[in-house]
């Protein structure tokens, strides 16, 4: 589904990534972890087409179409969703509102119909269940006086509602306290499904309880330097990352 | 291409849908001013005596006034002998007509404008506006006259009115704006051609919303025209106000007056759309607005709101007001001003607090885009008479773009301590990383920034007339397109 060849890129000139490769199935969840400053929220933006980064050199297939040459709405609409790490937000543009136009604008690029005002509102109805959502949520202004754990579960139901193939989550846990997360990791788990794919940008292990990662990556100096299975978390939650860093020089 | 100069040309595209001209043969007095060019006009709308004198008077006053230069706009001095004081259509001097008469091309004109001027034309669960429809010096069209005028309300053509009711001119005109007010209100009470008159009597919620079309088709020539709206004890009216013109090189003004008076009780909602040609991307050409707007709460709980979406005009110089003189009198003003390309904007509103325990709310959000400049100018002013008092005013102003200017002027005067005035005022830029994140979410780069600006106008749309709102929302839509730097 994703493949990322030797991606670099930079932002105001300084280089944030060095060369990622990864690649990721239709059906995989991926978790990269790693220190501050790796580059791993770079990564996301990057692929969601955020204008203030400059690839420099490297190639990302996404359902083999050349996603850099796409605009970040062409590159929502072929499927990929940003969780944001820190939502904005928005006044006076309602919740419901954008969401609306957001899936319209997609279902007009696939050649399906409008969706009309009450089959939607039912939908969406039924996708804030997914993540515990109040339904005062879905009139109120976008992220405007949410709290914290509230922007991020407003992430979660937004692609629940969008219904992306691919899914990156940017650091979706931080700021979550244990009952939020397990919601969270909840509506992530039931979006989980054969046709898509997460990438998850997380710090934590604690996150990987919950979402059960396929593959986990350790991203440092604008690389993957390690990859492994759920247990090389574990590891990083004992031993941190230096170990990695150092075996990657040496080895 | 750089991503300024792709917007620029984006810029460059946005097209002013009501810049054609009317071909039409038009009776146009020859340009300047003096007093048999007023003798002139008076005597066309067969104006009684009173009336030229106080023109007369009004004039003598302007010829002492110095043109004001207070505000934050720039332009090259403005040639009062260059201008045409009159301009009517030809077969259209003698008074107004009914529909039948009205030239074809003129209907034409309105139609392809949009403004219906056919009543049997209004289709089925359309709410009924009634129009007048001014053309340059004359109203061409009352429509729903008849109709208006077995609820008891009276609205016609001000020439039309001066005829009819001389009686209520005479005891309301140049009350809430003297002749002798400022510049151009006394360049307006000296030339003044048309406008519309509105009379609620007593009691009477006026059975549909009244509208004014003002446009703009001679070149060389001025729009003066005054609106007079009377809502007496108890009396509801909700009007609209449009106005247009050609795209010319040329700078044309536009001096208008309006006076607005509220009873005991009464309510009078007026909202404006303003669509002045605002010139080219290069600042060639355009109206230059120049304009007083203001109403009394005269009586006791009366209530005036100014609701206006102002997104024309080269430069516009207006501040809607409203003077609080009853007990418990609620003044409002609620605005949504865009500048793109080289507009000017210097407005803002007036609340002068002299009725005890009146209330005003300002609610100002300023939209700059291009080499724009925009400044709210405020003046809350709390009299001493004026026992508790409160004030909310609220103005935030959103930048697109690195190059256009937004400016702030709020003036406080309390002189009694029981006042409460609260003001709040925010200036921002069009956030990256919102656009971003509706882009991400799947909407263009246009949509993203008309979700994002609308989203901002929010709290003034929601008090916009229906008919309005969705003429604003598109408005804005021309305006904006791809202002986004």
């Amino acid at each position: 589904m994703l493949k990322i060849e030797n991606l670099c890129a930079s932002v105001a000139g300084k280089k944030i990534l060095r060369g990622v490769n990864l690649h990721v199935k239709a059906g995989e969840v991926h978790a990269i972890m790693g220190p501050n400053g790796a580059g791993k929220s770079t990564l996301s933006n990057v692929l969601a087409g955020r204008d203030a980064y400059t690839v420099t050199t490297g190639t990302v297939l996404f359902h083999g179409q050349d996603l850099l040459a796409m605009k970040p709405e062409e590159r929502a609409w072929a499927g990929v969703f940003l969780a944001f790490q820190y939502p904005v937000e928005i006044p006076g543009v309602n919740n419901t509102y954008l969401l609306k136009a957001a899936l319209n604008a997609k279902r007009k690029h696939q050649g399906l119909s409008q969706l009309d005002a009450f089959d939607f509102l039912k939908m969406v109805k039924e996708k804030a269940k997914l993540v515990d959502m109040d339904e005062s949520f879905l009139s109120r202004s976008v992220n405007e006086g949410f709290s914290g754990g509230e922007k991020k579960r407003n992430e979660i139901f937004q692609m629940a509602v969008l219904e992306p193939t691919l899914a990156l989550l940017d650091e979706t846990d931080s700021g979550l306290d244990i009952d939020a997360l397990r919601v969270v990791a909840g509506g992530v788990n039931q979006f989980r499904s054969a046709d898509r794919a997460i990438v998850m940008i997380t710090h934590y292990q604690r996150l990987l309880d919950y979402i059960v990662p396929d593959v986990v990556h350790v991203f440092s100096d604008g690389r993957i330097l390690k990859s492994g299975d759920r247990h090389l978390a574990m590891e990083l939650e004992k031993r941190g990352y230096d170990w990695v860093k150092e075996e990657a020089t040496h080895g | 291409m750089s991503d300024n100069e792709a917007l620029q040309n984006e810029l460059n595209k946005h097209e002013y849908a009501a810049g054609f001209v009317t071909d039409i043969e038009q009776e146009t007095l020859a340009p300047g001013l003096d007093v048999s060019v007023i003798r002139h006009i008076s005597n066309i709308k067969r104006e009684p005596e009173w009336l030229l004198n106080w023109r007369l008077q009004a004039f003598e006053h302007w010829q002492t006034m110095i043109e004001p230069h207070w505000p934050k706009v720039d332009y090259p001095a403005i040639d009062y002998q260059a201008i045409s004081y009159y301009s009517a259509p030809k077969d259209n001097s003698d008074g107004p007509k009914t529909l039948a008469d009205v030239d074809p091309e003129l209907l034409r004109t309105y139609e392809k404008l949009g403004i219906p001027l056919r009543e049997q034309e209004m289709l089925a669960g359309v709410k009924e506006i009634a129009v007048d429809a001014v053309f340059d010096s004359v109203s061409v069209a009352t429509t729903f006259k008849s109709k208006l005028k077995k609820a008891g309300v009276i609205f016609c053509p001000f020439s039309e009115a001066v005829q009819e009711y001389p009686e209520l001119i005479q005891q309301y005109l140049g009350t809430v704006v003297p002749a002798s007010d400022n510049f151009y209100a006394a360049l307006n009470a000296a030339v003044f051609t048309d406008g519309s008159f509105v009379f609620i009597p007593k009691g009477v919620r006026c059975p549909m919303e009244l509208s004014t079309y003002f446009r703009i088709n001679a070149a060389n020539t001025g729009q003066f025209e005054r609106t007079l709206i009377i809502a007496e004890e108890g009396a509801t009216v909700s009007y609209l106000e449009g106005c247009t013109a050609p795209m010319r090189d040329e700078n044309q003004l536009h001096a208008a007056v309006v006076e607005l008076i509220a009873l005991d009780d009464a309510y009078i909602k007026y909202s404006t759309v303003q669509n002045w040609y605002p010139g080219d991307e290069n600042g060639v050409g355009g109206i230059y607005n120049f304009v007083t707007k203001r109403g009394e709460c005269r009586g006791k709980r009366a209530r005036i709101s100014w609701t206006q979406v102002e997104t024309g005009s080269a430069i516009t110089w207006k501040y809607p007001s409203c003077v609080l003189l009853g007990d418990e009198s609620v003044g409002e003003f609620y605005s949504v001003a865009v500048t793109s390309h080289c507009q000017q904007a210097d407005t803002g509103t007036k609340m002068i607090h002299i009725g005890k325990n009146t209330r005003s709310t300002i609610i100002s959000k300023g939209i700059s885009a291009g080499r724009s400049q925009q400044s709210y100018r405020g003046l809350v002013r709390i009299e001493a008479q004026a026992e508790g008092a409160r004030n909310h005013s609220q103005c935030d102003s959103l930048l697109l773009g690195d190059r256009c200017g937004a400016h702030t002027f709020p003036y406080i005067e309390v002189k009694n301590p029981t006042a409460i005035l609260e003001h709040e005022a925010s200036t921002s830029r069009i956030g990256e990383d919102q656009l971003f994140y509706c882009q991400q979410r799947g909407l263009s780069e246009e949509d993203a920034t008309s979700t994002i600006v609308n989203g901002f106008c929010k709290d003034v749309f929601d008090v916009l007339p229906m008919e309005f709102a969705v003429e604003a929302n598109r408005l804005m839509e021309l305006s904006l397109e791809g202002a986004v730097g």
